[in-house]
């Protein structure tokens, strides 16, 4: 069953990453992104990481796919096709991503994995307790600081977007 | 870790999905879909953490509580970029890659 599973998942994300990459109309870019990422959460809740399913679904293909859509919105024609790359050039990357793929996957099947049998299930508390832990291997401090490069992102964001609009007002104080 | 699923399987489909984002990343010519093109990249990446994690140290949680961590730098990274975008876009009235020569404004 979970194998079934799998393969219609990883199936549906290889097709769409392609489809994404290749598709000459904006926006069905998007979409298609969101796909292969709601692929990729299906894959979390294979492997039992119910918390981190969660979090993709909210971020990514809530609030990433929304604010790509709302700037392709912004700055975009949506009949207006895109521009691709000379057919040489296409030539060229694929062959050098193919021959890097190839490199990867003789890597990682001339290495014997030392799997261990388990079905452990992680918990969001064992994830809680694990990042606001002080003691030996816990990520308290990796934890704020994210939380602080996301206020400063935050705060950067809205500085850039806004920026003609405060330097006007700065030079004309009417 | 997946029943019936061998590690294998799961670092080939990562390594695919890594690959098509590297080929958008560099066939595209809009800023854009490159930032789409770094999201499957990053998505790969954070999927290899995670099955490395739950296939060979089950009882350790540093992949996963990682995986959380790129997350949050991805977000941070595409909002700031979508900033950047639609900044530029004001400035140049294009997102086309070969029309930002300058970040000067």
């Amino acid at each position: 069953m979970e194998r079934i599973v799998f393969y219609i998942l990883a199936l549906i994300m290889i097709v769409f990453a392609v489809a994404s990459v290749t598709s000459r109309k904006m926006l069905r870019s998007v979409i298609y992104l969101l796909f292969v990422l709601c692929g990729i959460a299906g894959i979390y809740f294979l492997i039992d990481y119910n918390f981190l399913a969660a979090i993709q679904l909210t971020v990514y293909a809530g609030g990433i796919i929304v604010l790509i859509i709302f700037s392709v919105l912004l700055v975009h024609h949506i009949e207006m096709e895109l521009e691709i790359a000379k057919t040489s050039k296409q030539i060229l990357t694929t062959v050098s991503c193919l021959l890097g793929l190839g490199i990867f996957l003789i890597t990682i099947y001339s290495h014997e994995f030392n799997v261990i049998e388990n079905s452990l299930t992680t918990t969001t508390s064992e994830v809680g307790t694990k990042l606001l832990s002080y003691s030996d291997g816990g990520f308290i401090l990796p934890f704020e600081v994210i939380s602080v490069l996301l206020l400063a992102a935050m705060v950067g964001a809205i500085i850039i977007a806004k920026g003609n609009k405060l330097t006007d007002k700065k030079d004309n104080p009417a | 870790m997946i029943p019936e699923i061998s590690i294998y399987e799961i670092l080939t489909v990562t390594s695919i999905l890594f690959f098509i984002g590297v080929y958008g990343f560099i066939t595209r010519k809009n800023l854009i879909s490159i930032l789409i093109s770094v999201e499957l990249i990053l998505n790969a990446s954070v999927i290899n953490f995670v099955v490395i994690n739950k296939y060979l140290y089950p009882d350790m949680l540093q992949g996963v509580v990682f995986s959380l961590f790129i997350i949050a730098v991805a977000a941070a990274e595409t909002a700031l970029a979508v900033s950047i975008i639609i900044g530029l876009y004001r400035q140049i009235s294009s997102v086309e890659v070969k029309d930002v020569e300058t970040m000067k404004h």
